[in-house]
């Protein structure tokens, strides 16, 4: 249909992978000019894998570090220690071309569609943004793919014209996932993609996500801290505390069964849709742990209800409770 | 508890701002009654009108542009939009107490917690030196802040999100009101602070006796806490009803549609969308404003607003084809 197009089109089977990423902020300030005076260990050591054709579903309270996990995977922020493994080539020994190549299959979605739009560009010329100058397509190629793929998010053809404040919000969240179609990517990372839409809105784009990923065969990232939204579109599910990773597993494995006291106080707060489910809910005490400090053996500890002596002092391994269902707890 | 006179009585409220593209109708028609002790759920969508009816019951409109054009406020038997600024005054505060979305941007940055919470009392009951700060411990304490003495010199940087709209949550039930407004007091928590927050209010609920106007867009939240609910549509209550009633037999075509498409956490299904956009206030259609979304509309529903129907005792819905799912 687009023979032009060719050159840049989707790519065989491929895998991203995260590899023990760390990233650590220096907190500076005071009087100590120049000087560190801490780390806030946002991301501290986290393994993940996401191939073809699957969500890995993120979930995690503010401060966990799922969205610095994101822009690490966008590579927007440099890991402190770790690498990211694209197609079997970690990206610090990326060439000039595997970067390009790297951006085009690795795009973002972002929570905000009245921020990340800039209101002085036309959605055509926004959309057409991701596309690499020097791939020798002609303008007139540009203009198709851009209709297209704005087609393909469920916008009229004639819309590559507007402005976005000429749009509602659900609207321009379709303009911003067109903008990620725009280069054919695998890999998708959704931050937050519904949490700032209006709820007769949210159905709509999820089940546009879901409807995409059928079709283009695409892989979702899709960082939440709306476990309702994250079970609706995720196959794979991650779950995050202060840093780390506390479980992960089959989504509905998770769901269903989760192994971590953390996943089970998170899933016990998320509210049923039904007044008389009255479930038997853990309510936490205490909070989010300070980064700059986090406790010492498990990072759940001080907020665990199922917290034993040796929670305190030993860091809890990482294991395989069931087939496929991975969690680090001293209970298992 | 309801054969009681209601604590608040809304009657065909009207709140219109006038703008240069026209009069945008943001709450049109609304009336519903809350009794001492029971928590009413708005919900809806942003621009549904929610937020613009709780400011109209305190009468904090933005004017010039926007203004009450009608309806009644019955609060204990007084209306409340015949009283002057002054005597409003004395009823926010202290009668009517209202905890806003963002904690960050509701309370003083350049104030300590200690003042602010203060403030109130100050004000209203006229407290002063040893006995203030002990009505301030107890306001903090009430709301279960850890080391309130130790709180009252710090400033919101200095808390969490959680703490600070615990401070605000503090301010406002610290003169014992018997209304309060919480407009979408979880929005900015996370899901196991919010789960903390919402305990802690029903806990303060129980005690003191309060009514509570609790504004989401959640329907998780308005399952765990309302007694009932008002769902809110264009400016109008399209339908409302004990929860139980609106949850089990929705009958308004929105509700239901609503209920449809939202994910849940229990069970995975598909969810059905609700196609369209919602509704320009400044251009609503002469009917009803969900006509051109609505899956079972009819030729009058283009026409003319449907009348309010009743489906049981206390189930009320503004639509031609309600009927009990």
């Amino acid at each position: 249909m687009l023979g032009g197009l060719r050159r840049l089109t989707y790519e065989a089977a491929m895998i991203l992978e995260g590899i023990g990423l760390k990233k650590y902020f220096p907190v500076t300030g005071g009087f100590t000019v120049g000087g560190v005076r801490g780390w806030i260990k946002a991301v501290d050591g986290v393994s993940v894998r996401v191939a073809e054709g699957e969500t890995l579903g993120i979930v995690g309270e503010s401060g966990s570090g799922k969205t610095t996990l994101a822009k690490v995977f966008l590579l927007l922020e440099r890991p402190t220690a770790g690498s990211v493994v694209f197609d079997g080539t970690p990206t610090q020994d990326f060439s000039r071309s595997d970067l390009a190549r790297y951006r085009r299959s690795v795009q973002a979605v972002f929570q905000d569609p009245y921020s990340s739009l800039n209101p002085r560009m036309r959605v055509e010329h926004i959309v057409a943004e991701p596309l690499p100058r020097d791939d020798g397509m002609s303008r007139a190629m540009v203009r198709e793919r851009v209709r297209e793929v704005l087609e393909l998010v469920g916008l009229r053809r004639e819309s590559a014209a507007l402005y976005p404040h000429e749009f509602s919000g659900g609207q321009r969240q379709r303009i911003a996932i067109a903008r990620a179609l725009v280069t054919y990517p695998k890999f998708i990372v959704l931050d937050e993609p519904v949490s700032a839409l209006d709820v007769s809105i949210r159905a709509q784009i999820l089940n546009l996500l879901k409807h995409l990923q059928e079709k283009l065969g695409l892989a979702y990232i899709m960082i939440s801290h709306d476990l309702a939204a994250a079970r609706y579109l995720s196959t794979r599910l991650v779950v995050m505390y202060a840093g780390r990773l506390a479980e992960t597993g089959e989504c509905d494995a998770v769901y269903t069964e989760p192994l971590h006291p953390y996943t089970q106080a998170l899933l016990s707060a998320a509210l049923p849709l039904h007044p008389s489910v009255r479930r038997q809910r853990i309510v936490l005490t205490g909070e989010v742990p300070n980064p700059m400090n986090p406790p010492a053996g498990c990072r759940f500890h001080p907020r665990c209800p199922q917290a034993m002596p040796h929670c305190r002092s030993q860091e809890p391994e990482w294991q395989e409770v069931r087939p496929g269902h991975y969690t680090a707890c001293h209970l298992y | 508890m309801r054969e009681s006179s209601p604590l608040l009585v809304v009657d065909d409220l009207k709140t219109h701002f006038f703008t240069r593209r026209g009069v945008t109708k943001a709450v049109d028609g609304v009336g519903f009654t809350l009794h001492a002790g029971e928590t009413l759920a708005l919900v809806g969508e942003s621009g549904s009108g929610k937020s613009v009816t709780c400011l109209s019951l305190v009468r904090m409109v933005p004017e010039p542009a926007g203004r009450i054009v009608g309806g009644r406020v019955l609060f204990d038997g007084e209306d409340l939009l015949e009283k002057s600024p002054g005597e409003m005054r004395r009823v926010r505060g202290k009668q009517i107490a209202m905890v806003l979305q963002d904690p960050m941007t509701s309370l003083n940055p350049a104030l300590t917690i200690g003042t602010q919470v203060g403030e109130v009392l100050r004000l209203h009951q006229g407290l002063r030196g040893g006995q203030l700060r002990e009505r301030v411990l107890e306001a903090l304490s009430r709301l279960r802040i850890p080391g309130a003495g130790n709180r009252l010199r710090n400033y919101q940087h200095q808390l969490s999100g959680g703490m600070r709209q615990r401070v605000t949550s503090a301010i406002a039930v610290s003169c014992a009101p018997r209304l309060l407004i919480a407009d979408e007091p979880t929005t900015s928590l996370d899901v196991t602070i919010q789960a903390q927050y919402l305990e802690l209010l029903k806990e303060v609920q129980r005690s003191t006796g309060v009514a509570v106007i609790l504004v989401t867009h959640d329907f998780g939240i308005v399952a765990a806490n309302a007694d009932r609910v008002a769902v809110m549509y264009a400016g109008k209550i399209v339908e409302m009803g004990s929860t139980l009633q609106v949850f089990d037999h929705p009958a308004h075509p929105y509700t239901q549609a609503l209920l449809r498409c939202l994910p849940g956490v229990e069970l995975k299904r598909q969810l059905v969308e609700i196609g369209g956009q919602p509704p320009d206030l400044a251009r609503l259609p002469p009917g009803c404003p969900f006509a051109p979304r609505c899956p079972k509309r009819q030729p009058i529903c283009h026409e003319t607003y449907p009348p309010s129907v009743t489906l049981e005792d206390g189930h009320v819905a503004q639509c031609w084809v309600a009927s009990v799912a």
